[in-house]
């Protein structure tokens, strides 16, 4: 075995330093650091084609970065990359169970990719399946699983070698919000037990309730880091007011504007920021046939403003 | 220290061990059924093969070449469609190497397990050719480590193209201009003293040219000749090809 840490004072659970990957002449991922500290949730959130994927990949070692290093329990990937698996979990964003196996024997197999003893497995089985919520499932197969259930058998089967970090690429994408309630609620847990996650979404909601600290990235580069609450009220006004059905040149351009710090159009939708609402609402009545929604605002408004509108093609 | 290939090539057991039956049906009844209908209804036709001036029942030649086929074909069917579907379709090599496997480990579970599928096919055509009477030479246990070396080799060759295929097509290729005219000219169906001599050239320098060298005097009862050269072709033949495939297939997952 390995020594755990090279530096005593080096507590940090995954560490990047510099990352820096190029796929030809596209640069993917552009001098990303970040740490995640032991019990820490952290997310990494960025549209389509930011790098998150690649950036979670040079974490497990399956991609080599051009230059900058990653560290897992003060090892080195993918130098250490054996030793650092040991100990790690993860949940990719394809679900690559095994199909012909039952859920049991899913847990069962890949126990034994971790020179676990069969017997060792055998015990770990029923406390997986129930995390899971799949204990009536346990001889069914995973085709015979709902998208849910299948997420959280694979959240299960990572979890069989018992890790202390997980890393877990979009884990709720395409559920229904049941099954993501139940994920939430399985990682709350999780990390109750003191487990650290690194984790990559495109909810919001999620990122907000799930993660200690968020990194958002853009274009392979890191552009906020910080607590949600705190990056919302760093960046942002603490009121938003959505207007729909007017004409967002005369809503926007008119004397609306003074009582919001910044507005955004957006089809048909004006976005008043501003740091009370009130004055707004009142000056809107002025305005018949328009409709609108007056919210607090949120890390949806925070990655909007800081990624832009526009769609992604890539990714 | 572990072996990491072990729990890989076993997954691959476990889900077998599932499918046998048709499994079995694939690997044993279609080599059965073209070893009866040419070996009885042609052999009856051809009678007797002159090998080096040697008479020879057409049944027991073409046995003794097509057994080695039939490890060529298991191997290569189970290193390409297979091997593809777990590493492209499935997505099962993605997820065992989230676990402290690496991809060379995964890479040796396969070829070591299209070289089992082959061994086990062959044993159970052997039992059936033993059982019709076909052959009967204690020699023929010689013949059961040179097939698990021929599986070996073909699995290997076949995990280069495993490793350069986008999907289950390319494999065409590999069969249309590869497998299928080594087929006829290793000396299964017909000896190769017949064939012009720049044919026998190529022909002598095939790999399963070398295993039907190597397997065919087993089932007469005797010793192949030329052991060294045969066995060390066959090697050159699984070595080169491991390092190709290796080289690929890390290529490929860089990505």
């Amino acid at each position: 075995m390995l020594p755990l840490a090279s530096h005593p004072m080096n507590q940090a659970q995954l560490r990047c330093t510099h990352l820096t990957k190029r796929f030809g002449d596209n640069l993917v991922v552009d001098d990303l650091s970040f740490e995640l500290q032991p019990g820490e949730c952290l997310g990494v959130i960025g549209p389509n084609g930011a790098g998150k994927t690649t950036t979670f990949r040079m974490c497990l070692g399956l991609t080599a970065p051009d230059s900058g290093s990653v560290d897992v329990f003060g090892l080195s990937m993918p130098q250490d990359a054996l030793a650092i698996k040991e100990r790690l979990g993860v949940v990719s964003q394809f679900d690559s169970l095994d199909p012909d196996f039952s859920c049991a024997e899913n847990l069962m197999v890949y126990g034994r990719y971790f020179g676990m003893r069969k017997s060792d497995i055998q015990s770990r089985i029923p406390t997986l399946l129930e995390f899971a919520a799949l204990s009536h499932k346990a001889n069914a197969k995973p085709g015979e699983l709902s998208g849910g259930m299948k997420r959280r058998l694979s959240l299960a089967r990572s979890l069989i070698n018992n890790p202390s970090l997980l890393l877990l690429d979009e884990p709720t994408t395409g559920l229904d919000p049941q099954a993501r309630h139940l994920m939430w609620e399985r990682l709350q847990q999780l990390l109750q037990q003191g487990k650290s996650i690194l984790l990559t979404t495109h909810f919001m909601d999620e990122a907000e309730r799930l993660c200690d600290r968020l990194l958002v990235v853009d274009h392979g580069r890191k552009i906020a880091e910080g607590k949600p609450r705190d990056l919302i009220a760093e960046h942002l006004e603490p009121d938003v007011v959505e207007v729909y059905g007017g004409n967002t040149q005369a809503l926007s351009q008119g004397d609306l504007r003074a009582h919001a710090q910044r507005i955004e159009v957006s089809g048909d939708t004006v976005f008043f920021y501003t740091q009370t609402a009130q004055p707004l609402l009142q000056a809107l009545m002025a305005y018949p046939g328009v409709r609108s929604l007056h919210r607090p605002a949120n890390l949806e408004d925070l990655f909007l403003k800081l990624t832009g509108r526009q769609i992604r093609e890539e990714g | 220290m572990r072996l990491r290939f072990w729990p890989v090539f076993l997954r691959n057991f476990l889900v077998w061990k599932k499918l046998l039956i048709p499994s079995l049906i694939a690997n044993i009844a279609e080599p059965l059924m073209w070893l009866v209908a040419f070996g009885y209804g042609l052999g009856a036709l051809v009678g007797d093969v002159n090998l080096s001036g040697e008479k020879v029942p057409y049944i027991v030649f073409l046995a003794s070449g097509s057994i080695c086929m039939s490890a060529m074909n298991a191997a290569t069917f189970e290193a390409l469609y297979s091997a593809f579907s777990r590493m492209h379709m499935q997505k099962t090599w993605d997820g065992i190497m989230n676990a402290p496997v690496r991809l060379d480990d995964v890479l040796l579970a396969e070829m070591l397990w299209a070289a089992f599928k082959a061994l086990f096919t062959v044993t159970a055509i052997l039992l059936v050719m033993l059982g019709l009477g076909i052959v009967h030479s204690w020699k023929l246990l010689m013949a059961w480590p040179i097939l698990l070396g021929a599986g070996v080799v073909f699995s290997c060759m076949a995990l280069i193209f495993n490793a350069l295929a986008k999907g289950y097509d390319f494999f065409t290729y590999y069969f249309t201009l590869f497998l299928t005219p080594m087929m006829f000219l290793s000396g299964i169906f017909f000896p190769l003293d017949t064939l012009p001599d720049m044919v026998r050239w190529i022909a002598n320098a095939l790999p399963l040219t070398q295993a039907v060298a190597l397997v065919r005097p087993l089932f007469l009862d005797q010793w192949p000749s030329n052991v060294l050269l045969h066995v060390g072709i066959l090697t050159a033949y699984g070595a080169g090809s491991w390092m190709i495939a290796l080289h690929l297939t890390r290529k490929r997952f860089k990505q």
